[in-house]
């Protein structure tokens, strides 16, 4: 039986280079699926605070399902969902093609959608704690709409937006533990491998454990120093 | 206007304008559209895709799979809430240690995934079999069931006392000190003033908590409880028909949706007397 740093160093008995790997894999999915799902996040609160009653109904219903669904559903019905719609649009022009879908894309998609109908609900409280007078004042120094959003608004928007968005990047950080159900080798997939091929399940699974909550903590300082940079001040009334 | 002989003068306001069909008003409506469209494609698919041999050989044990994530979850938020109590005492008592300890606890539970929690409990506990079979609890951590139950109810208890904290420091400082003014001890304090406030304003979380709890849940189908997400997960792999998954989808749906509306009907409801 070998000893436990053995088994975590670097070298070739230890497992220490597999975990580093789903670290990398982990972090390079939050890191992707993070514009993605603040850009959709964005677009739909942007269509739920707007005056028209369609767009609303249509951003609400983009949250309710996407809220009301379990994360690894998702996961599951845009791995298996899109590679068989993909097959069938394929089948049209090839009938013997086989389609495989990316793990690692379908989990960027899917952790996306359930991050941004979780991001649309922040940007929106944040859009209502902005006045009136803000948009009217850009209106009255001659901005356009556009400009008044990009200039005035947003700037603002961010400001108090940021800890709600912060929490949510710590959720999909732990999210994306789910991706190990489809086969992507994150840090969960990775020690599960070490966990059977070594017997030692405690250590790999605590291991992974505290990866996590040294990634969150690493997470808090970074958020920190944004919230720093942005001027948390300005934002405490 | 001039109400100075005490006569309203009507003022007859031009109509509205007429809504016209801007850009924004196009997009929202080809938006819901879309949303129709796609909603009317899953009923066709469903309709089309109907299979009574499939319904009657599978509609069972979804039942039964729904019912496993009820009780699994109704089992670790009753379990979570009474081992919230404590976590929550020592995390607002002043004792350094109590309060090191819970906020570690704390701190673990939150900010690490459920699914490695789950496996650190399932497989991880399997590392130690001699000495839990020493003490006679083996046959509680063998079962992937009561795994799933012990890791949900320490998660959610973390959850918890987070929530319940919160609540009660919601509360003024005003309202312990005016009950101590009154001569009632802490206990009575707490039961008669404290928590009837406090609970008002945990009701949201401690709802958001279920829902989170359910979704949550779905993970045990990876350490084979056969839960919802289990049977859906045995289903499909059976028949390879992702409609297995589309049913799945909706069950979960309803099943949130109903528990969000009935939060909100009980959140008006106890509100009244705050409403004018």
């Amino acid at each position: 039986m070998q000893s436990a740093w053995t088994l975590l160093s670097f070298g070739p008995d230890g497992w220490g280079d597999d975990l580093a790997h789903g670290v990398l894999v982990t972090v390079s999915l939050a890191l992707v699926t993070l514009p993605l799902g603040l850009l959709i996040g964005f677009l739909v609160a942007l269509a739920k605070q707007s005056g028209e009653p369609s767009m609303r109904l249509a951003g609400n219903i983009y949250t309710t399902i996407f809220r009301g669904l379990p994360e690894l559903l998702t996961l599951f019905l845009v791995f298996y969902g899109a590679q068989i719609g993909i097959q069938q649009v394929v089948r049209l022009v090839r009938p013997d093609a086989v389609v495989e879908i990316n793990s690692f894309v379908a989990g960027m998609v899917a952790l996306g959608v359930v991050f941004s109908s979780y991001a649309s609900e922040v940007f929106l409280s944040a859009f209502r704690a902005i006045p009136r007078g803000q948009y009217e004042g850009g209106y009255s120094v001659g901005l356009s709409p556009r400009q008044t959003m990009r200039l005035v608004i947003l700037p603002q928007l961010v400001r108090i937006a940021l800890p709600g968005l912060s929490n949510l990047w710590l959720i999909l950080l732990k999210d994306t533990a789910l991706v190990s159900a489809v086969g992507l080798t994150d840090i969960v997939r990775q020690s599960s491998i070490a966990a059977r091929v070594t017997k030692q399940a405690f250590m790999f699974f605590g291991v992974a454990c505290l990866i996590y909550l040294a990634l969150a903590i690493i997470s808090s300082f970074g958020i920190g120093a944004i919230e720093r940079w942005v001027g948390k001040r300005a934002a405490q009334r | 206007m001039s109400a100075t002989d005490g006569t309203t003068v009507k003022v007859q306001r031009p109509a509205a304008p007429p809504r016209g069909w801007s850009r924004e008003r196009i997009v929202g409506w080809v938006l819901v559209c879309l949303w129709i469209a796609l909603g009317a494609g899953l009923a066709t698919y469903l309709f089309s895709a109907w299979n009574p041999e499939l319904f009657a050989k599978y509609a069972p044990s979804y039942l039964s799979g729904l019912r496993v994530t009820l009780v699994l979850v109704a089992i670790s938020i009753v379990l979570g809430a009474i081992l919230s109590v404590p976590i929550c005492y020592a995390r607002m008592s002043k004792n350094r240690v109590l309060n090191a300890i819970s906020y570690g606890y704390v701190y673990f539970f939150r900010g690490t995934p459920l699914l490695a929690q789950t496996f650190l409990i399932y497989y991880g506990f399997g590392s130690f079999r001699p000495q839990l079979e020493a003490i006679g609890v083996w046959g509680f951590f063998r079962e992937a069931w009561y795994c799933a139950v012990f890791a949900f109810a320490l998660n959610t208890a973390a959850y918890q006392a987070e929530i319940l904290r919160g609540a009660i420091e919601s509360v003024g400082k005003g309202q312990w000190e005016a009950a101590s003014a009154l001569g009632l001890s802490k206990l009575q304090t707490l039961y008669k003033i404290i928590l009837p406030q406090a609970l008002i304003v945990a009701l949201r979380p401690y709802g958001n908590e279920i829902i989170l709890m359910i979704k949550g849940s779905a993970i045990v189908a990876i350490i084979t409880v056969y839960d919802l997400m289990g049977e859906t997960r045995r289903a499909f792999s059976r028949t390879f028909d992702f409609q297995t998954y589309l049913w799945a989808a909706l069950l979960y749906l309803s099943l949130v949706e109903t528990l969000r509306h009935l939060v909100d009907w009980i959140e008006r409801r106890i509100t009244r007397h705050l409403h004018r």
